[in-house]
């Protein structure tokens, strides 16, 4: 074990803290069809490193506040005559490109923006670690505590209208905690790579999952197992962590789904 | 006394007044049909008796012992959601086991308790939001345009479980529907509304007023009389005249 020891155990713990926060989050977003809009604040990210990088603040700070702002201008903007996808599309890769150029501006940071785009989960340090873990039981927190409004606002707002529920607000809190697991995550897998954490562990889970409660839980699951093997696999055959992690998820999406093709024959 | 009185009461989103001056009593065991063009402020009407949106002026009293039981708007819900029929009557409100069973047999769907709702067929699906509004036992049920996308025979069964349910209950049952032909043959009284009450009374007295006319035209008329009569053919829904038409105006 000594070859496995503090980086390799904190890039595990990381990995696994990232999969918990994704899982209950990533499930709504697979539900409620949020998949551009998570995929936009991801990108939008970039642009708050490079903001906190040059008004040094901190990483996660920075990268909370512009990834609210991002879902905000989305939120208010969509009212417009655009197709909410188009308009997604627009926002996600102009801010991923003003994030890049606005990198560009700052001196040093170009060896470490390759970090911000793809993770570096191997550097993870204990005091991210102490970030990733108590922003993720924020997130879980907070979408447990809102589970029944969030859910019923899922299903149809009119029902939440009919159960006197705010849809909006419901909205809110979804967008709050896509922020901080935009931020939590951006060190483990990189601002290409967060939204496929929320999206793919929950789509694998959708197939075996029989109530909403299951699909949050086995997504954590495969999520947390996927950050497992994927850095065994990076470890032993040297491949970059953070995809790693992702193709193990995406193995897991094709293993759920032949089960349930098979089981359905 | 009336199980809830609207007196004057007008709602407002902004500046745009979607409904104006509306006086209306509903008693114990009636049925009320609310017909009406599309944006016509039927929606907004079901939401003042519900105390979902706050009136701009007038007056809502409810009975002591008023509870409402709604059927939305036929719903779209996502097949990416996993949830049984059960889990889903059961998350609104924390029902027992025992009353949610007891509400599927009033709704006829005993046996989808355990089924996943992205299963469901259109009219199984607004069965459970029968169910669902029939959980609480209220003594006034709303309908919003529940069998809307129901075929013909599907809506009539939806209909069928209604009239059995206020018979079992005797529940006030308030719906709005497009159906005009088949609602009003089975309401007690008929309101037409247009952002105010353009007139209101039996189905025949409302036919075959002048405002009705001008909202839904004189071959909706016609339409009622063939029902009445009990012609044996199958009448389509899709004759002459066209609703979406009249929201335009």
């Amino acid at each position: 074990m000594s070859l496995l020891d503090d980086f390799m155990v904190r890039a595990i713990l990381a990995g696994i803290g990232v999969a918990i926060a994704a899982a209950p989050l990533g499930s709504f977003v697979v539900w409620r069809r949020m998949v551009y809009f998570g995929d936009a604040t991801a990108h939008a990210s970039i642009l708050g490193v490079a903001l906190s990088l040059a008004l040094e603040l901190s990483v996660f700070l920075g990268v909370v506040m512009v990834a609210l702002a991002m879902a905000i201008a989305v939120t208010l903007l969509s009212r417009r005559e655009y197709a909410m996808e188009i308009l997604l599309g627009v926002l996600s890769y102009s801010a991923l490109a003003f994030g890049l150029v606005a990198v560009s501006f700052i001196s040093g940071v170009r060896i470490d923006l390759m970090a911000y785009l793809f993770g570096d989960i191997l550097a993870v340090s204990r005091a991210d670690l102490a970030v990733i873990w108590l922003s993720a039981l924020a997130v879980v927190g907070l979408i447990a505590y809102r589970w029944k409004a969030l859910l019923i606002s899922t299903l149809s707002e009119e029902l939440a209208h009919a159960n006197k529920i705010d849809p909006k607000r419901e909205q809110l809190i979804l967008t709050l905690t896509l922020a901080i697991t935009v931020a939590l995550a951006i060190k483990v897998v990189g601002a290409l790579l967060i939204a496929a954490m929320l999206i793919i562990p929950a789509a694998a889970a959708r197939p075996i999952s029989r109530t909403p409660e299951m699909m949050a839980v086995l997504a954590a699951v495969i999520g947390a197992s996927s950050a497992l093997i994927g850095l065994c696999l990076a470890y032993v055959i040297d491949t970059p962590a953070g995809p790693s992690i992702v193709c193990v998820a995406a193995f897991s999406f094709a293993a759920t789904n032949l089960v349930s093709l098979a089981s359905k024959r | 006394m009336s199980l809830i009185e609207l007196k004057n009461l007008s709602v407002a989103y902004g500046s745009n007044v979607v409904l104006r001056n509306v006086s209306l009593a509903i008693s114990q065991g009636e049925i009320l049909t609310i017909v009406g063009p599309n944006g016509s402020g039927k929606t907004t009407l079901f939401r003042a008796l519900i105390g979902s949106v706050n009136p701009a002026s007038g007056r809502i009293t409810r009975k002591s012992d008023l509870n409402i039981g709604y059927v939305p708007q036929r719903l779209h819900i996502g097949t990416t959601l996993p949830i049984t029929v059960e889990r889903f009557l059961r998350i609104q409100r924390n029902s027992s086991w025992q009353s949610c069973v007891q509400a599927l047999e009033k709704a006829g769907i005993r046996e989808l308790a355990q089924k996943q709702v992205s299963d469901l067929s259109g009219g199984q699906f607004q069965r459970v939001m029968l169910a669902s509004a029939l959980l609480t036992q209220p003594n006034l049920l709303l309908l919003d345009e529940a069998t809307q996308g129901l075929d013909q025979p599907g809506s009539a069964d939806f209909y069928r479980q209604i009239e059995k349910v206020r018979k079992e209950t005797n529940c006030a049952v308030v719906m709005i529907s497009h159906e005009l032909h088949v609602v009003m043959s089975a309401s007690d009284r008929v309101i037409c509304l247009n952002g105010h009450i353009c007139c209101q009374g039996t189905p025949e007295i409302v036919t075959s007023d002048p405002e009705y006319r001008a909202l839904f035209g004189t071959g909706t008329g016609g339409q009622l009389a063939l029902y009445r009569h009990h012609h044996d053919h199958v009448h389509d829904e899709n004759c002459d005249h066209d609703h979406s038409k009249i929201s335009e105006q």
